[in-house]
């Protein structure tokens, strides 16, 4: 049921409060609502930190407990964590929002027109295979679908790349 | 004292005298009527602030009465020695009225206010509407595209040029692409974003301001009521003026637009809000 577990190594994501978005390592557990956390490589300084700020990754560390700043930076960057973490899904997602949110009114503009021709491409090879199978029947149109999703992933790429533009 | 008198009083004189020439000479090299060197006091002091002579012993001792300058007269005084003309013969029609009468040209007033007007103390820094200081928010600077919020252009997008005297924003569609000439616009009552087009390199004509832009309307009914309306401009006409204004500056501002993509496209497009779209949430 659960899989992410709170123990020593364990790399979480601070959701809010002064060091919101950075990512900390557990050292030791304080108490039940609070840890002893250390981020030396996302500039978070050791400190106590409640439970309920952090959000635990699938990242884990390999240090003993109450071990050193020293001992912490090591194992992070022995396993790449910050390589590792913008890679997931979970900081794309982030990132993403955060660009959404700075797109100024000419970008809104430009995204706007790629969504739009990416439709029609879209909407265009619909149609295209629809025809098809509206005359051909049943048979033609089992081998056809897979076509689909295929052409659909192309328009996708140009509208990403825009947005990573500006 | 007198024997003493007579001979300082001499010799002053004759230094006077003597010295005309050479104290001439020394400044005639700038002016030669010029100042006379200036005789000591003739009145001794007895103590301080109490002179031997009074008043009027000390005119008859300085010959004021043989001394006496006017100022030369200025022009102004010379024109205010010409005295208007106060009264002008008018020409009066009818048989019988003998042909002219004298008018007064300044007439007396037809009123006295009982009461005299309180002289209203001068108001401290109220300035009337042309000494107002003009302001420009930081984020409009020129070649910033603006979107209009009021007036008939309303959502429109268009490019910013300069702010005018009375502070108002010049601004243009460019005209090919949204149909917005070169207007002004209100500061208040419009979004920058923070698009900007490089304008550094367009000349805008210097007759281009707010008088130029002034609304004209014309204000002489003499004829009888029925015509009034025709007067007043209903239809406004474009001047061939306004139209060769709008050529010279948008040729350069075109030009500068083709170079960003998609640019020409977003200033033709127009803003509005949807649902789920917040204007304190966006970024412009």
């Amino acid at each position: 049921v659960f899989k992410r577990f709170v123990e020593i190594g364990r790399v979480a994501f601070i959701a809010f409060g002064p060091h919101a978005g950075k990512l900390v390592a557990i050292v030791d557990v304080i108490d039940q609502n609070r840890a002893l956390v250390d981020g030396p490589c996302s500039g978070v300084r050791r400190q106590a930190m409640p439970f309920k700020c952090m959000q635990l990754t699938d990242f884990v560390l390999k240090f003993p407990h109450s071990a050193r700043q020293k001992c912490v930076r090591r194992a992070w960057e022995k396993e790449n964590i910050n390589e590792k973490w913008a890679a997931t899904r979970w900081a794309k997602k982030i990132d993403a929002r955060q660009k959404k949110a700075k797109m100024t009114d000419f970008d809104r503009y430009k995204v706007m027109k790629a969504k739009k021709m990416r439709n029609r491409i879209i909407k265009h090879e619909m149609k295209k295979l629809q025809k098809l199978a509206s005359q051909k029947g049943k048979k033609p149109e089992k081998s056809e679908k897979p076509e689909k999703p295929e052409k659909a992933k192309k328009p996708e790429k140009p509208k990403k790349a825009q947005k990573a533009q500006k | 004292m007198a024997g003493e008198k007579a001979p300082v009083e001499k010799n002053p004189g004759k230094k006077k005298a003597g010295e005309k020439k050479p104290a001439g000479q020394k400044e005639g090299g700038e002016k030669k009527k010029k100042v006379k060197k200036h005789h000591a006091s003739r009145n001794p002091v007895l103590a301080r602030g109490i002179g031997r002579y009074s008043r009027s012993a000390m005119y008859a001792r300085k010959a004021l009465y043989k001394r006496k300058y006017t100022a030369p007269e200025t022009k102004i005084e010379k024109k205010k020695k010409e005295m208007p003309r106060a009264t002008i013969t008018k020409p009066v029609g009818g048989d019988k009225n003998g042909g002219s009468r004298v008018v007064k040209i300044r007439k007396m007033p037809r009123y006295y206010p009982t009461e005299d007007v309180p002289r209203k103390l001068l108001s401290h820094g109220k300035k009337p509407f042309c000494q107002h200081k003009r302001r420009l928010r930081a984020s409009i600077t020129p070649g910033t595209v603006l979107i209009l919020l009021t007036g008939r252009h309303r959502g429109k997008r268009v490019v910013f040029l300069k702010q005018l005297g009375t502070g108002l924003l010049l601004v243009t569609g460019p005209l090919a692409i949204n149909r917005v000439p070169l207007r002004r616009a209100h500061q208040k009552f419009v979004i920058a974003t923070s698009t900007k087009v490089d304008i550094s390199g367009v000349k805008i004509p210097k007759h281009l301001t707010d008088a130029y832009f002034k609304k004209k309307r014309l204000r002489k009914p003499k004829h009888q009521e029925g015509e009034i309306f025709d007067t007043e401009k209903e239809k406004y006409e474009i001047t061939e003026q306004r139209k060769s204004d709008q050529k010279a500056v948008d040729s350069q501002v075109l030009a500068q637009i083709k170079k960003v993509p998609q640019l020409r496209g977003y200033l033709r497009s127009t803003f509005s809000l949807s649902n789920g779209v917040y204007p304190h949430k966006l970024v412009f």
